[in-house]
């Protein structure tokens, strides 16, 4: 056998084990959602090139191990006629992570399955200056944790208030975690204090009488990692509501760490050094 | 404190979810429609989850009182789904 070629089979998905010539497969997966009959190929595949086990990685992955070097080719044409591929590692867009979203989740604010299929679809495997993690949440409970995400997106919902509609009941203001809504019942009035609103939509999924109407938007958090270095990702800039920008945001996000990042550099780093500032300018360039 | 008179009362304080909802489900599927029941709940998860959760089975939260110690009182007018 010739020289293994370690960089390109783990650019296909396959990470070298310790063992000589085994090799961990991983599988891509959007949005944590894989579908009952290819799990059952990934079943059959793990039993087959495998050792009959699957590993679940931190992000939403699966992967089968102890796939032989020899066997590369023929369980990456198996995966194929499942309609499988292999996952992205290395310096590149990696899985887009998602939470089960406004589709299913009560709690959901924005349908981050279909999103995070759009941006498979644009972004898995984009070679970059180092590897490059987008998560999307739909709320702030954010269980798909945004800010450890190079971009993380969380549901927000801006709320707006419907006087005729209102039954003065303070549900609203008992639930309202920043005090940004007080309820005089008897006087039936209500302040609104927007500037104290954290977007999290409570008003507007507990109202019983639907007199809190919800925009839902997008927050975003920028450098975030959670490797070697520990950063949160920051909001950057303030909330945004159209899908469109959205899709600005990420595509120039993304130009912006190319064009900027050294490589072997998380983007974070490269925030640090080179200033959030130049990308908050640019992100509003390209929203013009 | 309150003018709403309730024709039943739980208390949902003394235990955990899910169990909150089925209780509270479970109180007002004995009401009549139209009827109130008088919940007592904490704050937090319970406060967030329970009223919306009885919106959507179509009963309709008619006033809240905060009791000022982590515990409040939602009144829950019993819908006709």
């Amino acid at each position: 056998m010739g020289m293994v070629n370690y960089a390109e089979l783990k650019k296909g998905g396959f990470m070298k084990q310790i063992q000589k010539n085994r090799f961990s497969l991983r599988v891509r997966i959007v949005g944590g959602q894989i579908e009952a009959d290819k799990l059952k190929k990934i079943y059959e595949l793990s039993q087959k090139y495998g050792h009959g086990y699957v590993h679940l990685t931190s992000r939403q992955s699966i992967e089968i191990p102890f796939v032989k070097l020899e066997d590369v080719e023929n369980i990456k044409q198996e995966l194929e006629e499942a309609g499988l591929q292999p996952g992205a590692c290395g310096p590149r867009v990696r899985t887009v992570t998602a939470c089960q979203g406004s589709t299913v989740c009560p709690s959901g604010l924005i349908d981050v399955t279909s999103l995070a299929k759009e941006f498979d679809q644009k972004y898995h495997a984009r070679e970059l200056p180092h590897k490059f993690k987008l998560g999307l949440t739909a709320c702030r409970n954010n269980c798909l944790k945004a800010e450890e995400n190079d971009l993380g997106v969380k549901g927000g919902m801006k709320p707006t208030w419907d006087e005729s509609k209102c039954s003065y009941c303070g549900l609203c203001e008992a639930l309202c975690p920043t005090q940004a809504i007080l309820v005089k019942k008897k006087e039936k009035e209500l302040v609104f204090k927007e500037e104290g609103c954290i977007y999290c939509g409570k008003c507007v999924k507990s109202c019983p009488v639907d007199a809190w109407i919800g925009q839902s938007g997008f927050i975003l958090y920028f450098g975030g990692m959670f490797g070697n270095t520990i950063e949160l990702g920051k909001q950057i800039i303030p909330i945004i509501f159209e899908k469109e920008a959205l899709d600005r945001i990420v595509e120039k996000t993304l130009d912006f760490y190319q064009e900027h990042g050294k490589q072997g550099e998380r983007f974070g780093h490269t925030l640090d050094r080179v200033g959030s500032d130049l990308l908050v300018n640019s992100l509003k360039e390209a929203l013009k | 404190m309150s003018a709403i008179k309730a024709n039943s009362y739980v208390d949902i304080t003394d235990v955990l979810c899910p169990i909150t909802f089925v209780k509270a489900k479970v109180a007002i599927e004995e009401l009549e429609d139209g009827q109130i029941l008088e919940i007592k709940m904490n704050g937090g998860e319970p406060l967030n989850n329970v009223p919306r959760s009885l919106k959507d089975e179509g009963h309709k939260v008619v006033q809240v009182e905060d009791h000022g110690n982590g515990t409040y009182t939602v009144f829950v007018k019993k819908g006709d789904l």
